[in-house]
């Protein structure tokens, strides 16, 4: 085991685990984040997704060796307060039901609108289809991530993901 | 956030269990139907679910319903507050503990929270409210009649003065409760029948909404279990030697059920149990397969079986009909495959046991560990924490055990979590089937002789040789057929099943319709005009299939390539009925749009009825098109969602949700949509392509 470095939602976190420890059971187990779930652990299902330098990724198949000096962002660092423009649309319309695989759907959503600012409903079909819903909310994220989109663009909400920034 | 689940610290769970911080505290019966629909105790047995007011003016309603995303939180807070006349913003939610008091059978299933607590939560608001009037009125010196419940306050109408919920909390909880108190009449409402937003999802946009699998309990290990993968069968021996040097893991033992490795972390655990060597006794089914229990009940469903319901002389009419029609039905085993695996943490001691899960049956999570701990019932604490879907799989107790064993023999508290695989592997499954039609029509084409001799695996209870849930949805149709006769084998594979959302009704409803499809077609009628005559004397059925074709424009042509299906369902007290347009083009099937029309009597929140339609629609439109657990030489084949995949978004039609304005009592709303949105679709399948389908999943081969 070494000591590996990374920031986790803006500040440096050390961890001391094996290297092939995937990242989603260091941020659950061995740091106690449990916003990101896990589903599948094959990178089938999207739950566990977060984002790496802005990127989304799947914390399930990424061992934390290949976390060393990135940043991370959980559900937990999306916002202080919930004010992220995804947030505040997931809010409006009310789209959790069991509300389990919404961490990944918002984080996926999250990204989507870095790259994409208004995005049509097949950009968001494209960046989502790899998150399961078993509820069925499918429909209620498509209206979120275009309400998302307009707060985004208002400039009524925080960055959609935080500024990059080294682990030092 | 305003529930007061996230904190899972053993202590407050035992305080907040006891409620000990003063203030109101009342309890109300709520009456629970059982499995068999029996009606529970009388209402004046014991005390149940508690409304608590805090002194800080906060209202708390103990929640005895587990929370799996159909709205439960919302719902029932808005019918105890519609009658409390407390601030909405002032609602706090305790998932309540296992006691007696809320019945012999508490859990959450059978589309049945609404139903059951539609009388008695308004009442716990009532009765609260009349004590906390009547404490205003001591203080005040003055009648009753002269104050008034609103807002967290009571009014005093003669000079305006106001106290507070919170001030009146002490005074009110000295007093009786009333014997009765007088409800609302509708007109009154002004939360119910309204959509506030949902209470729940604050917590759940920011990761702070706690489930089972996040529960964490002070120096907890963490633990999976290695099954044998065939039903039935036990481990023989295991070598631990290679898991025990994988880095994390601190033990390795064998419980009922398999041998746990228990580790500092999920993933050594997991790593752990890959490297474990075990050597299973597979047992009686090691080669029970799809085959061979397809042929177990071919073979049953050739004679003829226990009888569920017979009308007429169905016979004589079928030999004496101008046309018969036959035909075999099947659907395969499902999993649930809720988003959240199953899991469970139990910390086990010499004095208690406390259990954080999410389940879906709390007296059956109860009285698992109560049986293995060798406790008293009261020394063991349930705490139910979020559900990450339920969907039926969640009534079982098979995860509660594996975790109290473990804890109980390693001494310390273990959180048992399982893979996707196991989660796939070791469910308990909705029950395949297989059943045959034979429809007769008379001269001009309608429908006078209807059987079925169904063949699907008992889970519901049995009853004169008949399980309910393997035949509701077929021996229920209510179309106006004189003859009728529905027959049932229950074979015995080895595979255990359990209830899946909307139970018999997912597999029979679409058989039905579809059959009832065949006889439209056969007989030259339109599938809506041949409903619509066969239900005239069933108003309700009548007003949601009207409301949806007309809705999807049934009379009216479609686009080239577009084709529709309509299908009818009467479950959980509900009605629905829904036409599904399609496309099939070079042998790939979209669903383009479902429009719902939904009869579910008095609506408590529209939005979160308009969720679960559209939730029910997503969970069947899966099962329709891909859905398949099949079983070699005893065991699942299917591992995780590449093997096993769900709908996803970008094959999410349009969904369309009409609600029938009603004031009959609530039906329930979970379970609703599912049923009837497979043979909307297969039917518009039939109208695009002439083929019928009768197995699920749609495969490829049968659209071309």
């Amino acid at each position: 085991m070494a000591a590996i470095k990374f920031s986790l939602n803006g500040k440096t976190q050390t961890v001391d685990v094996v290297p092939q420890m995937p990242l989603l059971w260091v941020l659950r187990d061995t740091i106690g984040l449990t916003g990101t779930k896990f589903g599948c652990g094959m990178a089938l299902c999207g739950a566990c997704t977060v984002h790496l330098n802005g990127q989304p990724i799947r914390s399930c198949v990424t061992p934390i060796s290949s976390v060393a000096g990135k940043n991370i962002t959980t559900i937990e660092g999306l916002s202080a307060d919930g004010s992220h423009p995804v947030q505040r649309a997931w809010i409006e319309e009310d789209v959790p039901q069991c509300g389990y695989c919404q961490s990944g759907q918002i984080m996926t959503a999250a990204a989507l609108l870095n790259k994409a600012g208004n995005p049509t409903d097949a950009d968001i079909d494209e960046a989502l289809r790899g998150n399961i819903c078993r509820c069925g909310t499918y429909q209620s994220i498509r209206r979120a991530v275009h309400l998302a989109a307009k707060y985004h663009a208002a400039g009524n909400g925080k960055p959609a993901t935080r500024a990059a920034g080294g682990a030092e | 956030m305003n529930t007061a689940t996230q904190k899972i610290d053993r202590r407050s769970f035992l305080k907040a269990g006891a409620a000990s911080t003063g203030g109101l505290l009342l309890g109300f019966y709520l009456p629970e139907r059982n499995k068999l629909g029996a009606q529970a105790a009388a209402a004046d047995s014991k005390l149940n679910a508690f409304v608590h007011i805090g002194s800080d003016d906060s209202v708390t309603l103990f929640l005895h319903k587990s929370e799996m995303g159909q709205g439960v939180v919302t719902s029932l807070s808005q019918l105890l507050a519609e009658e409390l006349e407390c601030d909405w913003k002032k609602i706090r939610i305790q998932f309540a503990p296992v006691d007696m008091a809320y019945g012999p059978l508490q859990g959450t299933f059978g589309s049945m929270s609404i139903r059951t607590s539609w009388d008695p939560l308004r009442k716990a608001g009532a009765s609260a409210r009349e004590m906390l009037v009547q404490a205003a009125a001591q203080k005040w010196g003055v009648d009753t009649s002269q104050c008034r419940a609103q807002n967290n306050e009571v009014v005093n109408t003669a000079t305006n003065a106001r106290l507070s919920y919170g001030s009146l909390a002490d005074a009110a909880a000295k007093l009786p409760v009333p014997a009765k108190v007088a409800l609302k009449d509708p007109k009154q409402f002004h939360l119910i029948g309204t959509s506030p937003k949902r209470l729940d999802t604050p917590g759940k946009v920011n990761g702070q909404a706690v489930f089972g699998i996040d529960a964490k309990v002070p120096g907890m290990l963490y633990a999976v279990v290695a099954r044998c993968p065939v039903f039935g069968g036990k481990v023989a021996s295991f070598d631990a030697a290679k898991a025990k040097t994988v880095p994390g893991v601190k033990q390795v033992l064998q419980i009922s059920r398999g041998v746990a490795v228990v580790a500092d972390n999920t993933w050594s655990a997991m790593e752990g149990r890959r490297a474990l060597q075990v050597q299973f006794d597979e047992g009686p089914n090691a080669n029970t397969s799809s085959a061979s229990i397809r042929k177990t009940f071919m073979d049953m469903a050739e004679k003829p079986g226990a009888v569920a319901r017979t009308q007429g002389d169905a016979a004589g009419a079928l030999a004496s009909a101008a046309k018969k029609i036959e035909a075999v039905y099947e659907v395969p085993y499902l999993s649930h495959a809720p988003m959240e695996p199953m899991n469970c943490a139990a910390d086990v001691r010499a004095d208690g046991c406390d259990v954080w899960t999410s389940t879906q049956i709390q007296t059956s999570a109860h009285g698992t560990a109560v049986k293995i701990t060798g406790l008293p019932p009261q020394k063991v604490k349930i705490h139910t924490l979020y559900l990450g879907g339920g969907f039926g799989r969640r009534g079982g107790d098979d995860f509660v055990g594996e975790a109290v064993e473990i804890s109980k023999a390693i001494g310390g508290p273990v959180k048992l979590t399982w893979s996707r695989e196991d989660d796939m592997q070791h469910d308990l499954y909705r029950p395949a089937s297989y059943t045959r039609f034979a429809g007769g029509l008379d001269a001009e084409g309608w429908p006078i002789a209807w059987t079925t001799r169904i063949a699907c695996p008992p889970f519901g209870g049995m009853r004169n040789g008949v399980d309910f849930t393997g035949v509701q949805g077929v021996s229920d149709i209510q179309y106006g057929i004189p003859n009728i006769q529905i027959e049932y084998h229950a074979p015995e594979v080895g595979i255990p099943v359990t209830y899946w959302r909307s139970v018999g009704y997912s597999q029979n409803t679409f058989f039905a319709e579809s059959f009832l499809d065949e006889l439209a077609a056969a007989g030259g009628k339109d599938p809506f005009e041949l409903r619509r005559r066969l239900l005239a004397k069933s108003p309700r059925y009548l007003a949601v299939l009207e409301l949806a074709a007309d809705k999807a424009g049934w009379s009216k042509p479609l686009p080239a390539g577009r084709f529709r299906g309509i299908a009818v369902v009467n479950n959980i007290g509900s009605f629905n009925a829904q036409v599904a347009e399609v496309s099939v083009t070079k042998g790939k099937l979209r669903v383009h749009r479902v429009v719902c029309a939904v009869d579910c009597g008095q609506v408590i929140n529209p939005a979160i009825v308009e969720q679960q339609i559209q939730s029910g629609i997503v969970y069947g439109l899966s099962a329709a098109l891909k859905g398949a657990i099949t079983i070699d030489h005893g065991r699942v084949q299917q591992s995780n969602f590449h093997e096993y995949d769900v709908l996803r978004i970008d094959e999410m039609p349009v969904v369309e949700v009409h609600i029938v304005p009603s004031q009959s009592a609530p039906g329930g709303i979970g379970e609703a949509s599912t049923p009837s949105v497979v043979p909307a679709v297969t039917n518009a399948v039939f109208a695009a392509t002439g083929k019928r389908i009768r197995r699920l999943p749609i495969r490829p081969e049968d659209l071309v």
